[in-house]
């Protein structure tokens, strides 16, 4: 794609010197990852042993709350950690087979933005305020393609009409601060899925903005995986955002994945007392004026992570074999379904408090 | 619930000058609320839901006197607030407090969590005598669900629902009848925001309070309020109680609304009917003539013959049919889009 009529001196680009083709369809495979910070208070475990997979045309949610390690998650595979104060410890990331924690930072270079793509949470600190949103998209080209400033151009108009803003022509020449939250959020986008990006990751691309730009801006992004059959990484706290888009869902909790299931089984019989709790603290319609089902006490600090389940000084279910030792394993208790719970049998099939949970949000259904 | 109206809103607006130049001449308004109007009976919650930059939490500020109304008028307990002498002012006051938003930046950290609870007792000492103030901190944080034994700590060492929980402290340190709570658990995690709502909740029912629930989580607001109001480019859209407004909503801004919200339940997915508004929130500096919902009104995309009419003149807030009642909505053809 290098062009031709621009002299190669001027191009500073980061060439793709290789191809990458997903192994049985699944794109990015994280491996037992494990990332620690150091901090003045001592070392904050925060990511300890992460393993998924996303595969072609799926979404994959992370769910987790503030501190569960999602985003650390997320910028690990994306390799964008800033070590110190972070380390990774152990694990891989492999995306279409090979290792990107071994691989040296030009083959990373060719990998980020054009393999695998992020769009931030919050768009006003990530886009940059002193250029206008038109170059800021067209960098993509200029830097990993080498096109020329005109091309690069219109390649940018092209892509913000892609992401529907209206007279983008118009707007190209536009600086961050013109652009509502929505549109901004909608700049990242088209920056992200600029190169075509095989894996998508959006960490919490609708946390900041309103209703009904997040059911926008969800749509848009559902709307370009048909297109172009990206594998979609969602993190985020919104339960509701969740059941509305993902295909399977990863549940964390203080650095572990605690649950794995497809989003339907997951929301109907939850396999992990923290998922239960999250589901059953959710306000629902028959409950109207009585105390929501809230789940006791705080998620852990995570440089005193305590020992056995982390989730154990919380959670209704636990016993002597949950307070000692080492966390409980993420084991297969179905088909296509992990937890980490030695209770798993008692809380499977545990009934459900929150049956009707759609009716709660109003007049949807 | 029930009762006379403790606190009354009649006509509020704010306005705030928009200066350009080295003259810094006057050459327009944010019009950030608009006239808004409303009761608010004792012991009852008013939740107010709406987007970012409706106006909502202006009107929060302008209920505790935090800023001068342009125009209108509150009244609390009969008494119009803004003409009251400073020394009948700062007696009021008491009665009418406020919980904010973000509990990082709401609490001063150089003051400990008994400086910072104790600090309206300081500011109205007839309250409680010098004495026992540091006795009355403690009950409070115990009240709230706090070890009064961390009553020398600072907010650093509190967690985030932690720090919520003293600010609601500070906020009934006085024993007010009115408690506005601008988006009191928005900062908050889910499992940690149901925690802070039964909370609230419990205080209601101890204290007898009267909330102002301002958020935009819709199904939070629903399970705590009485009655809703709707609001959109600072005036109120529709007005109702809970079930009228979540179950027979007549204004098409609150059925696009409530059809945004995600449902967390992945078999609604597929017979989900969602009303996708076009475009976003227009300028308050510059709101649309008319109904200022017109620019983006699913109802009258569909029915453009409506044009004259919904461009032409505001509606007001009056009361409609909604199919088992009446409730006040502010359109001219208010009616059910879809059903539910």
């Amino acid at each position: 794609m290098t062009s031709t009529t621009e002299p190669a001196r001027r191009t500073r680009h980061v060439r793709n010197a290789r191809t990458w083709t997903p192994v049985d369809g699944t794109l990015l495979q994280v491996d037992d990852l494990h990332v620690e910070f150091h901090t003045r208070d001592g070392v904050a475990k925060a990511i300890n042993g992460v393993s998924l997979e996303v595969r072609q045309d799926e979404t994959l949610a992370i769910l987790g709350e503030s501190g569960s390690g999602k985003s650390v998650t997320a910028q690990a595979i994306m390799g964008i950690l800033d070590t110190p104060p972070a380390y990774i410890t152990g694990g891989q990331v492999r995306y279409c087979g090979t290792d990107l924690l071994t691989v040296d930072e030009k083959v990373m270079q060719t990998v980020r933005g054009a393999e695998i793509a992020m769009i931030f949470q919050d768009a006003l600190s990530a886009l940059n305020p002193v250029f206008s949103v038109g170059w800021q998209i067209a960098e993509m080209f200029r830097v990993h393609r080498g096109t020329n400033r005109r091309d690069a151009e219109e390649a940018a108009i092209r892509l913000m009409e892609r992401v529907h803003i209206p007279a983008a022509r118009e707007r190209v020449h536009n600086y961050p601060h013109q652009f509502s939250g929505g549109m901004r959020q909608r700049i990242m986008i088209a920056m992200a899925i600029a190169l075509d990006p095989h894996v998508l990751i959006a960490d919490e691309p609708t946390t900041a903005l309103d209703v009904t730009v997040q059911a926008q801006i969800m749509d848009l992004l559902k709307e370009l995986q048909a297109e172009s059959h990206m594998g979609l990484i969602l993190i985020t706290h919104d339960l509701g955002v969740v059941a509305d888009v993902a295909d399977r869902i990863a549940v964390m909790y203080a650095g572990r994945l605690v649950e794995k299931a497809d989003v339907r089984r997951l929301y109907a019989d939850p396999a992990h007392p923290y998922t239960l709790g999250l589901l059953e603290s959710i306000p629902r319609l028959d409950q109207q004026g009585q105390r929501l089902n809230a789940i006791g006490g705080l998620p852990p600090n995570l440089t005193r992570i305590p020992a056995g389940c982390p989730f154990h000084p919380r959670c209704r279910f636990a016993t002597a074999v949950c307070r000692v030792g080492a966390p409980p394993p993420l084991v297969e208790i179905a088909p296509g379904r992990e937890a980490a719970c030695h209770h798993v049998d008692e809380v499977v099939g545990h009934h459900l408090l929150t049956r009707d949970l759609g009716v709660a949000a109003g007049g949807t259904r | 619930m029930s009762g006379e109206a403790i606190l009354r809103a009649e006509g509020l607006k704010k306005y705030y000058p928009i200066r350009r130049g080295v003259t810094r001449s006057h050459v327009g308004n944010v019009k950030a609320v608009d006239g808004v109007s409303f009761d608010l009976h004792s012991g009852e919650t008013l939740g107010v839901v709406g987007e970012s930059g409706c106006g909502k939490s202006t009107l929060g500020r302008l209920l505790v006197q935090l800023e001068q109304p342009t125009e209108g008028k509150v009244w609390f307990q009969d008494r119009d607030m803004f003409t009251l002498s400073r020394t009948e002012l700062r007696r009021a006051r008491r009665d009418i407090q406020i919980v904010f938003q973000d509990p990082y930046t709401s609490l001063n950290p150089r003051k400990t969590v008994g400086d910072i609870v104790g600090e309206p007792l300081e500011i109205h000492p007839e309250v409680v005598p010098h004495g026992d103030r540091r006795r009355r901190v403690q009950e409070l944080l115990d009240l709230v669900g706090l070890n009064p034994e961390h009553i020398n700590r600072y907010p650093h060492q509190f967690s985030g629902g932690q720090r919520q929980r003293i600010g609601i402290a500070r906020g009934i340190a006085l024993n007010p009848k009115v408690l506005v709570c601008d988006e009191p658990v928005s900062a908050l995690d889910v499992s940690v925001q149901a925690q802070v709502v039964n909370l609230l909740q419990d205080l209601q029912r101890e204290l007898g309070l009267a909330y102002v629930f301002i958020a935009h989580d819709l199904s939070v607001v629903r399970h705590i309020s009485d009655r809703v109001a709707v609001m959109y480019l600072g005036r109120i859209v529709e007005l109702g109680d809970e079930h009228q407004i979540y179950d027979r909503p007549l204004h098409p801004y609150t059925q696009a609304l409530l059809s945004a919200v995600p449902v967390p339940d992945p078999e609604a997915r597929a017979d989900k009917k969602q009303i996708m508004l076009s475009g976003d929130v227009p300028s308050p500096a510059n709101p649309p003539r008319g109904c200022r919902f017109h620019t983006r009104c699913p109802l009258l995309q569909a029915h453009p013959e409506m044009m004259e009419r919904c461009s032409g003149t505001e509606p007001a807030l009056d009361l409609h049919d909604d199919g088992q009642g009446q409730h006040r909505a502010a359109c001219h053809f208010a009616r059910r889009l879809i059903e539910v």
